[in-house]
């Protein structure tokens, strides 16, 4: 019997996700023994001082390439950079979360566990201060979301994906109002979540099945035994295929790519509008952070095979989130349907297996993630008695009301649809060259094609916004608190920066693209 | 004082003045109007010293200026400019300021702020600057699509009728095609070694599959910014929508981005392709003339009218470019100049008509001339002028498109003649029931109908006629800057011009 051994562990490499967590364990304990009117203020302080030391860590430790923890987890270019952007990210949507000056008492509900739509409930939604368990929740997703991105084998990815996408279905179930669409959001991403969970756990032990086919090696789930099968294992490929397939719907539905997205408009729909921003962003990044790591790490020897088939998903979900798209009438629906369209584009870059590619697909994660949260930030602005306004009707006439706000929405939208010298446009370049350059003329005309048919809606609330007569219904958009004008303006001035002068980022993430096996 | 950054300058500019006209508070509009007007003029005045500066015979591109911009992707802000940008440079920064002074009072009518449509202005001059003085293929798109969002929130929020159906679908076709282009262009980018620079992307060798691809992306942009037929459709929404000033940068200016685009881009890039194309396209260019020409004439509408008297310009212009000949590319070149004055002046004294009636119907004039004599006169000027009469400056330029293609392709210029004739058609038809003809006893109750041009009016026509006339008579100074391009382009395509036989020379001795 061989003995066991210790792996060694690089606790440095590790402290990003050490914070994380450490400050989500903390969180719960300041749950319990700070008193209630204090608490807001004290977990807010805390998940932000952890995220800014965690991504000083990263900053600290970018030069890091190593495997660490017995190869569970890689600490390479590509983590980094990935798990920087998260942070950033979950540090804007955080103060999307802390803002309590927009509604009185925080966009999240105060008692998650009272009837919805009972007098209690009504109460309730009229200032009693919101719960700050969304913290440590928020804390604990972050960490997660760090781990996702630096598994180096398939069974801490899972572990991963259970730690950032628990706290997420409690999340997406205390919004404010509107109490039983977010119970139904948290409930319906909470089951396909779990099946697809599911799917990836079956995946994995397939995986591992497939490994044990090479004489004289060990079997095993990390990234190397996999990729060394992947090249020269004498089995039937039957198991590799059916354990990709799995593996590639547990990974697809967390990033929204159809046919695995029906449950986006809902809980994007029902979600509190900063936990929504959270998820459109973060979630992103980290569900491709691991499809880039599984599809170009592990099985980067079977690119033959799934390409085409990745392809066609991203092909199909370019075209259900642009098409659809068009049909909205609800302001988060349609951006809900437009993150599923840019998971299309997203998987372009991933289809094409060069550095530029890496690079271009990180680049994408960034810029879409700054433009995305400034635009749900705006979302929580646009508001009346009842919470938000998110009927597009409402939004008629708003730049005659608020000009300042329509605009910058406007130019979000804009970004959105790619218009140059905003970041949409660079990033869309950044995906499709490397992928015109690997020869997928395919998917770049199907992105063009989608680019257009996703233009009209976007189009559309200009128009009602501008061009449109402000009517009773339309409401007024509240002055923002400190905090989300924050992170109002970081996503904006991101957003142009990005599209202005890309090349210092782009440099940052050429220099990342690479991975350590 | 060849070494100075014209285009750079040129670009940025406008966009200083707009900052400026857009920060100035919305309750002085008339602040805003003198400010923009006056940096137009400034920039007026630096293109007319470029002109002067930009030798004829010198270097086909000339004050080339190269900054890094993403040098990732080997993006550059390249400008350069060849005789054929030199001229539409110097017909912005002719028009800019001419449409600011003619849409004094435009903006008030709405309720909309007054700054902020003069500030829209500044910003469509640096983007159709930055469009044209651009030698890298990346700018050239970056302010090709930047230049829809000023022209969609001119048309959206100033113009009349319709404007909002007309702006989306203004912004919508040509995103369509600038999208295309996007394709076309990453692909351009891909087998050009990852470089956008012209002059470097003009030397590549690409395959015949590939370059035909390519050329089809480019062209679609191009033919629908044109427009030419069966792209044409937003033009007449979009024109008839836009306030006058916009409507006659518009067509003046905006659309020729789509021709200038195709000598530019489409034939030297991809010469192969665009001999390969070139039936194609002459028979969109001839379609467009004659059905353009014919759906003028049953125009009710003034400025629809005039949006379809440009497409079938436009016809004559896309004729001219795949002629493949010296002078019909040098007449096409000068129709784009020409045409820029003739239907931007018809544009505009369209507008000042309408203003003053109220209505953009031409069943609700009839005998305008009686009450507004000169107006009508120099609607009747423009009208000749859009016509092509001879001693105005669009005959010569119709006149060199239609000999030019008649050395290489009779039947295509036999058909495109049949033009003037409806040409001819749908103007003096035009005119005869605006201004001729018995009174309407309706025009005589609007106040407007009561005052011939203002002073104002007066100074924003007088150039554009005095322009006319002169290139009618004189187009020299013209031409010269730009045979050379244009013949360097002919060369880049592998076409030499046919040399006149000498047997049919002295035949017509005879």
């Amino acid at each position: 019997m061989t003995e066991l051994k210790l792996p060694s562990i690089d606790y440095a490499a590790l402290a990003p996700i050490l914070i994380m967590l450490g400050a989500a364990l903390v969180g719960v304990l300041v749950e319990a023994f700070v008193p209630r009117r204090r608490r807001n203020a004290v977990q807010l302080a805390l998940a932000l001082v952890a995220v800014l030391a965690a991504l000083t860590m990263v900053i600290l430790h970018a030069d890091d390439r190593l495997l660490t923890a017995g190869q569970a987890i890689a600490v390479d270019g590509p983590t980094l950079f990935l798990q920087g952007s998260i942070l950033i990210l979950a540090a804007m949507a955080l103060l999307l979360i802390g803002e309590r000056s927009v509604e009185r008492g925080g966009a999240f509900v105060a008692h998650a566990a009272v009837t919805a739509e009972s007098l209690d409930d009504r109460r309730q939604a009229e200032g009693v201060s919101g719960t700050t368990e969304v913290y440590p929740l928020t804390t604990f997703a972050i960490g997660g979301m760090l781990i996702f991105v630096a598994a180096n084998d398939l069974l801490t990815m899972f572990i991963a994906l259970e730690v950032f996408s628990l706290p997420l279905y409690l999340l997406c179930a205390l919004a404010r109002r509107r109490r039983l669409l977010s119970q139904e959001a948290a409930m319906k991403y909470f089951m396909l979540g779990a099946y697809a969970s599911a799917f990836f756990l079956f995946g994995v032990a397939l995986i591992y099945g497939f490994t044990s086919g090479i004489p004289g090696r060990v079997a095993g789930v990390d990234f190397a035994t996999v990729h060394a099968a992947v090249t020269d294992s004498p089995a039937s490929p039957v198991l590799l295929f059916a354990g990709m397939a799995l593996l590639a719907i547990g990974l697809l539905f967390k990033a929204a790519a159809a046919p695995f997205h029906v449950w986006t408009p809902d809980v994007y729909q029902g979600a509190p509008t900063p936990v929504t921003g959270f998820m459109a962003a973060c979630t992103k990044v980290a569900a491709f952070g691991a499809l880039l790591r599984v599809f170009h790490v592990a099985f980067s020897g079977a690119a033959w095979d799934f390409t085409p088939v990745l392809g066609a998903v991203a092909v199909l979900t370019m075209l259900v989130g642009a098409v659809l798209a068009v049909t909205q009438t609800d302001i988060k629906r349609l951006l809900a349907y437009s993150s599923i369209a840019n998971a299309g584009y997203l998987l372009v870059g991933v289809l094409a297996p060069s550095k530029d590619g890496l690079s271009g697909t990180m680049f994408y994660l960034v810029a879409y993630g700054f433009s995305v949260l400034a635009a749900f930030a705006v979302v929580t602005l646009v508001r009346d008695a009842d919470g938000e306004a998110t009927h597009l009707s409402r939004w008629a006439g708003l730049g005659r009301r608020s000009p300042f706000f329509a605009a910058i929405f406007t130019f979000i939208l804009l970004a959105f649809a790619g218009i140059p010298l905003t970041s949409g446009f660079t990033s869309k370049f950044a995906v499709f060259a490397p992928a015109l350059d690997a020869d997928q003329a395919w998917l770049v005309i199907a992105g063009v094609l989608t680019s257009m048919v996703l233009a009209f809606p976007y189009l559309r609330v200009v128009v009602m916004m501008w061009l449109s007569e402000p009517g009773d219904a339309t409401p007024t958009v509240t002055v923002p608190g400190a905090l989300t004008s924050a992170a109002l303006v970081i996503g904006v001035l991101a957003t142009l920066v990005l599209g202005v002068a890309p090349a210092p980022l782009l440099d940052l993430a050429n220099g990342a693209a690479e991975f350590v096996r | 004082m060849s070494n100075f950054p014209f285009l750079s300058v040129l670009t940025v500019a406008p966009l200083v003045g707009a900052l400026i006209v857009a920060l100035l508070p919305r309750r002085r509009p008339e602040l805003a109007k003198q400010v923009a007007f006056g940096w137009s003029l400034l920039v007026l005045a630096l293109s007319v010293i470029m002109w002067i500066t930009f030798q004829a015979n010198g270097d086909r591109f000339q004050f080339r200026e190269s900054y890094p911009w993403i040098p990732n992707w080997g993006v550059n802000f390249t400008f350069a400019t060849d005789g054929i940008a030199l001229v539409m440079l110097m017909l912005i920064a002719v028009l800019v300021p001419l449409v600011i002074l003619a849409s004094w009072h435009d903006a008030e009518s709405s309720k909309r702020s007054v700054p902020v449509y003069f500030a829209l202005l500044l910003i469509l001059e640096c983007t159709m600057i930055g469009v044209f003085a651009a030698a890298d293929v990346f700018l050239f798109y970056v302010f090709f699509e930047v230049m829809l969002v000023p022209m969609y929130f001119l048309i959206g929020s100033y113009g009349g009728h319709q404007r909002q159906y007309a702006a989306v679908k203004f912004f919508l076709y040509s995103l369509v095609g600038g999208l295309f282009m996007l394709a076309a262009v990453i692909g351009l980018w891909v087998v050009g070694g990852k470089t956008f620079d012209w002059q470097a992307l003009s030397q590549v060798d690409i395959s015949t599959g590939t370059e035909r691809w390519l050329f089809l992306g480019f062209f679609l942009a191009f033919a629908i910014k044109a427009p030419f037929f069966p792209f044409h459709t937003w033009l007449p929404d979009a024109g008839g929508a836009a306030p006058a000033g916009a409507a006659a940068l518009l067509v003046g200016v905006l659309d020729k981005v789509g021709t200038f685009g195709i000598l530019r881009y489409c034939l030297p890039l991809f010469p192969e392709a665009s001999k390969w194309f070139a039936p194609w396209a002459l028979a969109l260019g001839l379609i467009g003339i004659i059905y353009a020409a014919l759906l003028a004439v049953g125009q009710n509408d003034l400025k629809r009218l005039v949006s379809y008297t440009s497409i079938a310009h436009f016809g004559f212009i896309g004729v001219g470019i795949f002629a493949f000949t010296t002078q019909a590319g040098t007449g096409a070149v000068l129709y784009m100049l020409n045409h820029g004055l003739a239907t931007g002046l018809l544009f505009l004294v369209v507008g000042m008509l309408i203003a003053r009636r109220g209505s953009a119907l031409i069943s609700d004039f009839g005998g305008a001339g009686k009450l507004v004599p000169l107006l009508a006169g120099v609607l009747f000027f423009a009208g000749l002028a859009s016509l092509a009469l001879p001693g105005t400056a669009p005959f010569i330029s119709e006149f060199l498109v239609l000999i030019g293609t008649f050395t290489t392709n009779k039947p295509v210029a036999v058909i495109a003649t049949v033009g003037i004739i409806l040409a001819a058609a749908y103007v003096l038809w035009m005119i005869q029931r605006t201004t001729q003809g018995t009174l309407n006893p309706a025009l005589t109750e609007s106040d407007g109908m009561r005052r011939d041009l203002s002073l104002r009016e007066k100074v924003v026509v007088a150039p554009l006629i005095a322009l006319i006339v002169l290139l009618g008579f004189y187009p020299k100074p013209v031409t010269d800057v730009i045979n050379p391009a244009v013949r360097a382009t002919m060369q880049d395509v592998g076409r030499t011009d046919p040399a006149p036989t000498v047997g049919s020379v002295q035949e017509a001795a005879k």
